[in-house]
């Protein structure tokens, strides 16, 4: 399962955390922290996904911005890393040619988002144009 | 589709400009400051706000704690968002609650009333977002408030499809919560029957709650798989054009087909033969796909499609029983060994390593062997190169081991410092492992020492000495090599080590030769003792004075050595007594006594290398109820103890017997001089703190359970014996005068690996020899033990192995019970043992400061993740002894936590399929009343209880 998802940039900057599991505040902190200083530091030729205490971060890099997700040892890559790309294609046609600024400006609709996508930390749809159409449902509502 | 940014709130959208525009941290607190000063008086004011206004200042302190900022108020301003008709009122109100308000908030009541309002709402948007808030928070209270409610919702004809897919999810997350929610009953089936849902949405969540509910009761779920397997058939059949919406790159529902795979690994293969060869027909399928040329170039395509035939793979060796299937995986692992992406080269290699252990295909898996050795050489990503390594290892047999073991060692030389000490273990297990030629295993360990020296832990050198010690044959060898290392003008402190013990016990064998006289050998060692530390020099020390009585010639030389100022006034206080002692012992005793006192050490006991224990070693873990602190990924400084830690009982004479893992006694702590002085008699002696046994294991091999005569059918009290087990894995579970059984196990996060030995110790056979093991109560349902069937007939004298896996699903009370019945000298024998399987055996130690544990306790404070015990000391209360049981137990010890430096502390984490349990543990003794208090808390009430019972006995 899902244990968390963080958008960071390259700065460290967090613009999405989504927390699957109970964690305190300051051990969400320590794990930003951790999680940045793990995936920045690899290049282009390396895997996408990084062992982490006894999980592992599947990640993928869009311009200055990382998608993590942190699953179990046992889950399928290659499966959450399409699932990293699925979820920015939704956010890229929500958003007309997403960019970092409008993840910090509409904080509080990416989380739509991911819950529309992402639930008790499980894929939950994975139809970009369900998706979509959801979301103008919810965007047409006052 | 929102264009302007922050469209609707505007208010909101100038404030994060305003943030975003501040040139400092400190303007930025201070028009945080500012606007929280506005919101506080506009909520406390006594104009009324209407529900825009309320939204747009919760969503403004939501931003500003996602800034990191702390918010003491709004809550009730959030709450009252939630009875908003307003879809984004509501759906803000959600979200500050599901980021912000923790479970045992004082609102809660309000926020579940709410959500109850919203679920029994006849507007599906409502009900959705109240679903997904139950998913987020998931406390305990909402799975106990609608637990019973959700199912109904999922099942219902008149739930549309969107809210389906939030119900199962939500209930997913309310059963990790809560297991006693499960459904059951005639539920089982509505649920399983949504595999078969028309809407691929509702399945792709509900197949996720389905293998929760699976991994909890597989037999009540089984009907899924043939569901399972048809749906599988459907999408892996269809056309990329047939499933429309699910199709991702020209792949047919690729998350679908991943996760129904998944389903599929928590059973065996299917019983029914229709069932069966659908699934083969599936998986063959999946093979081909993966030979025809894409559908197109990107990336998206091959990923979806790989992800798909990765799993596929997994249920192949998962099912292992497919010989065909096997190869054809193997083969295009192969292909991806080579591929130029990294992700699939890292795939296959690690895939490639389950595929090792199966017998189907570990003859194909070694084809690949040079490709791997390039892999380890050639690739630039280290987690990449670590994976090689573990495939090595996993594809090392007898008719390898030589080569990989040189590869392996080529490698170390420029390996990344991150994955060396876990190289050296592995080089040295396999070493030992495979090694039909123990000079060839000496040279091993001692080019590890020379090429790796700071990686190579105490057990390696620990056990390349018991090694020469046990086996006659090699320690000429071992002598003389070890001498010709000291030779080169650096030498690592380790290989001084391991010198100076093998010397002192054999450097006779090479002292023939002028080149390496006695006097010479000492000269040699002694050149490095000043560059040493204590540790070593301690040992050196007793090298001497093993000398004084291996090469009376060089008495005086070593005197004069041992009568320095630098010893005898030696500011370690272990130096210093050891060198007067030592002096004494030289002047004083006869050549017969010193003969006696110095003589070689006497064989180890054999047993399982103590390195793979170490290996077996984790990470620290990140859990909810325990957490470690970060980067301290060391090991505690007995680790080894893990494997044998003695458990004082069968000494009850010898209570003070402390145990250490240390092999010369050269810890600080100890002041005994350790020779090897112990007459036999002295073996019961309380003062018997002479380290016959390295890894502390103790005297007699025979001080097991139970010798009660075997009857008809008897349950065996082996309640003794047991309780043994609870700090050890290894030893002998029963004796009586026909059979011995011991066991030897492993344990890995929730897997275990038990081996037992039934050894016929009569002059006759035994016949219809056949051990079972059955499960008390519900205990199939949370561990699953599969058992390898051995020969019925056992030999006079011979032994008889059997290995059982056991998967620990989650926690449990109940012990397996071991049935052997055989018939001996024409009458049949049948006795029952329990087996000593507690569940903290599969516990991990979890290394944590004071401030994180204190943290971790105050989190549990619900009284049932509570377990207490007062009770009297039944054994001698010594700090050693219990801190070994603890060790023993599987849980770290913690110092310096408690500000009571006699009280124990300990964390661990709990391993089982469904969760990981963390435990906190605190022991505080009273010795004036001969009293412990033991408190344990866990994220798990019956775990929290289990382990006090299991602990309390051990004092």
């Amino acid at each position: 399962m899902i244990r968390f998802i963080l958008i960071q940039n390259r700065a460290g900057k967090t613009r999405l955390a989504k927390w699957y599991m109970n964690f305190d505040d300051d051990e969400k902190q320590k794990l930003i922290e951790e999680v940045h200083a793990v995936v920045t530091v690899r290049d282009a030729k390396h895997t996408n996904f990084v062992e982490f205490r006894n999980f592992k971060i599947i990640y993928r890099r869009y311009a200055g911005l990382y998608f993590c997700i942190c699953v179990d040892i046992s889950d399928n890559n290659l499966a959450y890393l399409e699932a990293i790309h699925n979820f920015v294609e939704v956010l890229n046609e929500y958003f007309h040619n997403v960019c970092e600024l409008d993840l910090v400006f509409n904080f509080y609709k990416v989380y739509s988002v991911v819950d529309e996508m992402f639930l008790a930390g499980e894929i939950r749809e994975t139809s970009q144009t369900k998706v979509l159409k959801q979301l103008l449902v919810y965007n047409s509502l006052e | 589709m929102p264009a302007v940014r922050g469209d609707g709130m505007r208010g909101l959208a100038v404030f994060i400009s305003d943030i975003r525009n501040c040139k400092s941290k400190e303007a930025e607190i201070k028009r945080i400051n500012k606007e929280l000063a506005n919101i506080r008086s506009k909520f406390r004011g006594d104009k009324t706000l209407d529900g825009y206004q309320k939204k747009k200042y919760v969503c403004k302190l939501l931003f500003i704690f996602l800034l990191g900022h702390d918010i003491d108020f709004g809550h009730m301003e959030a709450v009252n968002l939630l009875s908003s008709n307003k879809y984004s009122e509501k759906q803000i109100g959600y979200l500050f609650i599901s980021v912000l308000i923790s479970a045992n908030n004082e609102l809660m009541k309000l926020i579940i009333q709410s959500i109850k309002n919203d679920l029994s709402s006849r507007n599906p948007i409502h009900v959705n977002l109240a679903l997904q808030c139950i998913a987020n928070i998931g406390s305990r209270e909402m799975a106990e408030t609608f637990g019973s409610e959700i199912p109904k919702l999922l099942v219902s004809g008149d739930t549309i499809d969107v809210v389906k897919q939030s119900a199962a999810l939500c209930l997913l997350r309310l059963l990790r919560t809560l297991s006693d929610i499960i459904p059951s009953g005639e539920w089982t089936s509505r649920i399983v029957h949504l595999l078969n849902d028309q809407h691929m949405g509702v399945v792709t969540s509900a197949v996720n709650l389905i293998d929760a509910l699976v991994k909890k009761n597989p037999d009540e779920y089984k009907g899924c798989i043939s569901l399972a397997v048809s749906r599988l058939s459907r999408i892996v059949t269809a056309s990329y054009t047939d499933l429309q919406d699910y199709t991702y790159y020209f792949v047919p529902a690729p998350w679908l087909s991943m996760k129904l795979l998944r389903l599929l690994q928590n059973y065996p293969p299917p019983e029914d033969p229709g069932v069966r060869g659908r699934l083969i027909e599936c998986l063959e399928t999946i093979l081909n796909k993966a030979q025809e040329p894409p559908k197109s170039k990107k990336v998206q395509h091959s990923n979806a499609k790989n992800a798909v035939l990765f799993e596929a793979i997994s249920l192949i060796i998962h099912m292992d029983s497919e010989p065909n299937l096997l190869v054809r995986a193997c083969n295009q692992l192969g292909q991806f060994l080579q591929h130029r992406e990294t992700n699939l080269r890292y795939l296959a290699l690690e895939s490639m390593c389950l595929l090792a252990t199966s017998e189907f295909s570990h003859e194909a898996v070694k084809k690949h062997q040079e490709t791997v050795v390039t892999a380890l050489k050639t690739e630039r990503d280290v987690s990449v190169r670590q994976r090689a390594v573990d495939l090595l290892y996993a594809m090392c047999d007898k008719t390898n081991a030589e080569e990989i073991v040189g590869e392996m060692l080529n490698y170390l030389e420029t390996a990344d410092y991150s994955i060396r000490e876990e190289m050296v273990m592995k080089v040295a297990i396999l070493a030992e492992k495979y090694a039909s030629d123990y000079t060839w295993y000496v040279d091993v360990i001692l080019n590890l020492i020379r090429i790796a020296g700071d990686y190579v832990s105490e057990e390696v050198w620990y056990r390349v000495i018991q090694i020469v010690i046990n086996r006659e044959d090699v320690q000429g060898y071992a002598a003389k090599t070890v001498f010709e290392s000291l030779q080169a003008p650096a030498c690592h402190e380790n290989m001084v080590k391991v010198a100076g013990y093998i010397l002192g016990e054999f450097g006779n064998l090479i002292a023939g030769d002028q080149r390496s006289s006695p006097f010479v050998q000492f000269n040699l060692l002694h050149s490095k003792y000043h560059l040493c530390a204590a540790q070593t020099r301690a040992l050196l020390l007793t090298t001497y004075v093993k000398f004084v009585n291996l090469f009376p010639e060089i008495r005086v030389d070593i005197q004069n050595i041992l009568k320095s100022n630098s010893n005898v006034r030696n500011s370690e206080v272990e130096l210093q007594q050891r060198s007067m002692e030592y002096l004494q012992l030289s002047q004083i005793a006869s050549s017969d006594v010193l003969a006696t006192v110095l003589e070689e050490m006497p064989p180890f006991p054999e047993r399982e290398s103590s390195i793979l224990a170490i290996l077996k070693k984790k990470k620290p873990g990140m859990s909810e109820g325990v957490t470690g602190p970060l980067k301290e990924n060391k090991h505690p400084a007995a680790v080894i103890n893990n494997t044998g830690v003695s458990y004082t009982k069968n000494s009850e004479n010898a209570p003070s017997l402390a145990v250490s893992a240390d092999l010369l006694g050269i810890s600080s702590s100890l002041h005994q001089p350790t020779i090897n002085s112990a007459p036999p008699a002295s073996s019961n002696n309380t003062s018997t703190n002479l380290l016959v046994d390295v890894f502390g294991e103790t005297t007699s091999p025979t001080a097991g359970g139970a010798k009660s005569a075997i009857g008809d059918g008897i349950i065996v009290k082996n309640e003794e014996s047991l309780k043994k087990f609870i700090c050890k894995h290894n030893g002998i579970l029963f004796e009586n005068d026909l059979l011995q059984i011991g066991i030897k196990s492993e344990y890995r996060q929730n897997l275990c690996q038990m081996g037992l030995f039934y050894g016929n110790k009569t002059n006759f056979q035994f016949l219809s020899f056949t051990p079972s093991i059955s499960s008390p109560n519900n205990l199939s349902t949370k561990l699953n033990i599969q058992v390898k069937p051995v020969d019925t007939v056992v030999e006079a004298g011979a032994q008889v192995h059997q290995i059982l896996n056991v998967e620990c699903i989650e926690d449990f009370t109940d012990l397996p019970l071991l049935t052997i019945q055989f018939i001996y000298c024409n009458v049949q024998q049948k006795l029952t043992l329990r087996l000593p399987l507690t569940i903290n055996k599969f516990s991990e130690p979890t290394v944590m400061n004071s401030e994180s544990f204190f943290t971790r306790w105050k989190n549990l404070n619900n009284p049932t993740q509570e377990a207490q015990k007062i009770f009297k000391a039944t054994y001698p209360m010594d700090s050693e002894a219990v801190k070994a049981k603890l060790i023993g137990f599987g849980i770290q010890l913690l110092t310096g936590i408690d500000p009571n430096p006699e009280n124990y502390v300990c964390a661990g984490i709990i391993h089982t399929r469904t969760l990981q349990v963390g435990c906190l543990i605190r022991l505080e003794p009273n010795t004036q009343a001969q009293m412990y208090r033991l408190t344990i808390r866990s994220s798990k009430d019956t775990v929290s209880k289990e382990l006090c019972k299991l602990l309390h006995e051990l004092f």
